[in-house]
């Protein structure tokens, strides 16, 4: 029976809530509350519930596919994410390699540090590189003071800011799963590999990335999926032309009140990440397998 | 190869020509971690085509001593040289040496075949070569069917013989064996101890092995270093070391020995001597002054003074027990024998281990060769026995 709570727990939580969305999917958008018909009421008993079923219409998935918008922003929030991973990659790698590599004695104070900014507010973090970024801002401030640049950088509001926003919230998502794997690597395989004759450099290419494989994997999948559905950051840090399907499912829901739509989007966007949640999951189980 | 190589390796001795040149060398090394020493300040000298094995309690420095070696460690004080080369700052990617780790330390995301080559692929040796090389590898380690797979998907022993090969494969001028045989269980290990004799010397390489197990160090090795604390205790075959121990030290880490402690009253004058020594052992640890008298003709390697504290060292498999008065003993003026009760027995099957007791502080340990199936045991328990032994079966030892 108690083996059952967690199930009951995803269902409460996870199942019925995408059921209520993908019937809204299905339905018209109405000046009313809530905003759509036909509403499933089950006390008119089950052949006027068969009746409001049977009013379901896919016209909000067509246009879906007829709004190039809807396209346009799965698109774009595909490539910010996906660059934004591998701009978390290139700084997450190094820093997780260090941390696994330093005395033993700092490694907690290390990891300590990563999980530092969890403790405050993600909204409150990302409002804080509004501070950064924008003109007169933290950051055009001091390369004027130290002479980089005559004039202030444009940087709030564009898709660099993004980027920023992307790649400092979810670094500690990539930085943990990659030490982990980097850390539980055997330092004598590396005596072995200069044993045999390979440099130290080599030795990193051939041996210890090829190890942390699965640890690269797990993060960058942990970075671009919620990348890819990121609000807070495009809405925030980015400008008019950044284009991220989350914000666009934001405009359709609380500023046009087509929920119908809306959930549709939403749908869609579940569907196309079912794929790199899958690849993950099947990565994960095969880097266990190997494991154990 | 026909097995004619027993008595050419018994003739192997370089360290007995003064004019044979080392071919690895220590020179007074001395290595700090912090404020622990783990050598301290060593010298040694290993010839070619040797089975040289560092013997010793955790912690000994003995992994250190190899280390240095390979270039993982670089000793504080001192250097070391090999084939006339000091290899002082040159890194373990340049050095003539291979090791095999204690943990194997096979690359997991490589299969059998391409661990073996990856020492290989390091230089520019043809494909084909490489290839070969491989092949000659796998068979020596008796691994061709387990070419293509990867390391754990094979059994302790087998990820041993990998690792074997994988260290062999470039031809090292020395192989740097660190406690190969630590994971494998006692028969696969004894086995495996054969064949790595046979291989080093059917190879005609210099291997130096490190091993806390004593009978490993006897087993393979043509000379062994005991070690303790950072130093070398001392430096001899497994004959050697077994029969004649420098120092109690020695003789209680080889194997199971005797040691009776006394102050010597009497002492024998020539190395091997019919001389007379005679200690006077009140015991370890006890008050009384009296005690027991033992008078023993043996050998000593040791400078010793009347008055001295000595310890008279003897393997249990020595001594010789009987219920009569040993044929040509003096009961009133035994020497080389002493009467006892049997206090213990154990039986382990190949033979029987007797605890005899002399007085209230010393026991002594005898071993019996069971040569027949006994049903009945001729000694038993609270038998008053004889224990006797020959001239050359002890020695005397001054520390």
């Amino acid at each position: 029976m108690l083996i059952g709570v967690p199930y009951l727990w995803l269902v409460i939580l996870f199942l019925i809530p995408f059921l209520i969305v993908l019937k809204v999917s299905f339905s018209e958008p109405t000046v009313s509350i809530p905003p759509y018909s036909p509403r499933l009421d089950i006390s008119d008993g089950m052949s006027a519930l068969w009746q409001q079923i049977r009013q379901f219409s896919i016209e909000n998935y067509v246009f879906l596919i007829e709004e190039p918008l809807f396209y346009r922003s799965y698109l774009s929030s595909f490539t910010i994410a996906a660059i934004a991973t591998f701009i978390t990659l290139l700084i997450g790698y190094p820093l997780a390699y260090a941390m696994a590599r330093a005395p033993r004695s700092w490694r907690a104070i290390l990891l300590m540090l990563v999980i530092l900014p969890f403790w405050t507010s993600f909204l409150i973090r990302v409002y804080a590189w509004i501070g950064i970024l924008k003109k007169e801002g933290l950051l055009n401030q001091v390369l004027l003071a130290i002479g980089v640049i005559s004039e202030p950088l444009t940087i709030l509001n564009t898709n660099a800011a993004v980027y920023i926003g992307i790649v400092y919230s979810y670094l500690p998502f990539l930085v943990l799963p990659l030490y982990a794997s980097l850390e539980r690597m055997d330092d004598s395989l590396l005596e072995a590999a200069a044993d045999l004759g390979c440099t130290p450099m080599k030795a990193f290419w051939t041996i210890t990335l090829p190890i942390s494989i699965p640890g690269i994997v797990a993060g960058c999948f942990l970075v671009f999926i919620p990348a890819v559905g990121e609000f807070v950051i495009p809405d925030l840090l980015g400008g008019s032309e950044t284009l991220m399907i989350g914000r666009t499912l934001w405009v359709e829901f609380f500023n046009n009140r087509d929920w119908p739509v809306a959930s549709a989007v939403a749908v869609v966007l579940l569907l196309v990440l079912v794929v790199p949640i899958a690849l993950f999951q099947n990565a994960q189980a095969r880097a266990e397998e190997k494991a154990s | 190869m026909a097995k004619t190589l027993g008595p050419v390796r018994r003739e192997f001795a370089p360290w007995n020509d003064p004019d044979a040149v080392p071919y690895i060398s220590f020179q007074n090394v001395t290595k700090r971690f912090g404020d622990f020493t783990a050598v301290n300040d060593l010298s040694l000298d290993i010839y070619e085509r040797e089975f040289f094995a560092l013997l010793g309690p955790s912690g000994c420095g003995k992994t250190t001593m190899m280390r240095m070696l390979a270039g993982f460690d670089a000793p504080s004080n001192g250097n070391v040289s090999l084939d006339g080369t000091d290899l002082t700052g040159i890194p373990p990617y340049k050095r003539p040496v291979n090791m095999m780790f204690q943990s194997y330390a096979l690359f997991p995301h490589m299969s059998v075949e391409k661990n073996i080559a990856f020492g290989l692929k390091q230089e520019r040796i043809a494909n084909a070569e490489v290839k070969a090389r491989v092949e000659e590898m796998l068979s020596l380690v008796k691994l061709e069917e387990f070419a293509k797979r990867k390391p754990h998907q094979l059994s302790g022993g087998q990820r041993q013989r990998v690792a074997l090969a994988r260290s062999l494969a470039k031809r090292p001028k020395v192989l740097l064996l660190d406690e190969p045989m630590g994971a494998l269980d006692k028969k696969l290990r004894e086995e495996t101890q054969f064949e790595l004799m046979d291989l080093q010397e059917r190879l005609g390489m210099t291997f130096m092995i490190v091993t806390h197990d004593q009978e490993e160090a006897m087993t393979v090795a043509d000379r062994i270093a005991v070690m303790d604390e950072g130093r070398i205790i001392q430096i001899a075959t497994p004959t050697e070391i077994y029969e004649q121990p420098s120092s109690r030290y020695v003789a209680d880490f080889i194997g199971d020995i005797n040691l009776i402690e006394g102050r010597l009253t009497v002492l024998p004058e020539a190395e091997f001597a019919d001389n007379l020594a005679i200690m006077q052992c009140p015991g370890i640890g006890s008050n009384s002054d009296v005690g027991l008298e033992i008078q023993v003709q043996c050998e000593t390697t040791s400078d010793l003074a009347v008055g001295d504290r000595g310890w008279f060292a003897m393997r249990p498999e020595k001594i010789r027990l009987s219920h009569e008065v040993p044929e040509g003993l003096d009961p009133a003026n035994p020497v080389n024998a002493v009467k006892g009760t049997i206090y213990d027995i154990a039986y382990l099957g190949d033979v029987s281990v007797f605890h005899v007791k002399i007085n209230d502080d010393v026991i002594i340990r005898a071993t019996q060769t069971n040569t027949t199936r006994l049903v009945e045991r001729p000694l038993s328990w609270e038998d008053r026995v004889w224990l006797y032994w020959g001239a050359d079966a002890g020695i005397l030892l001054a520390s």
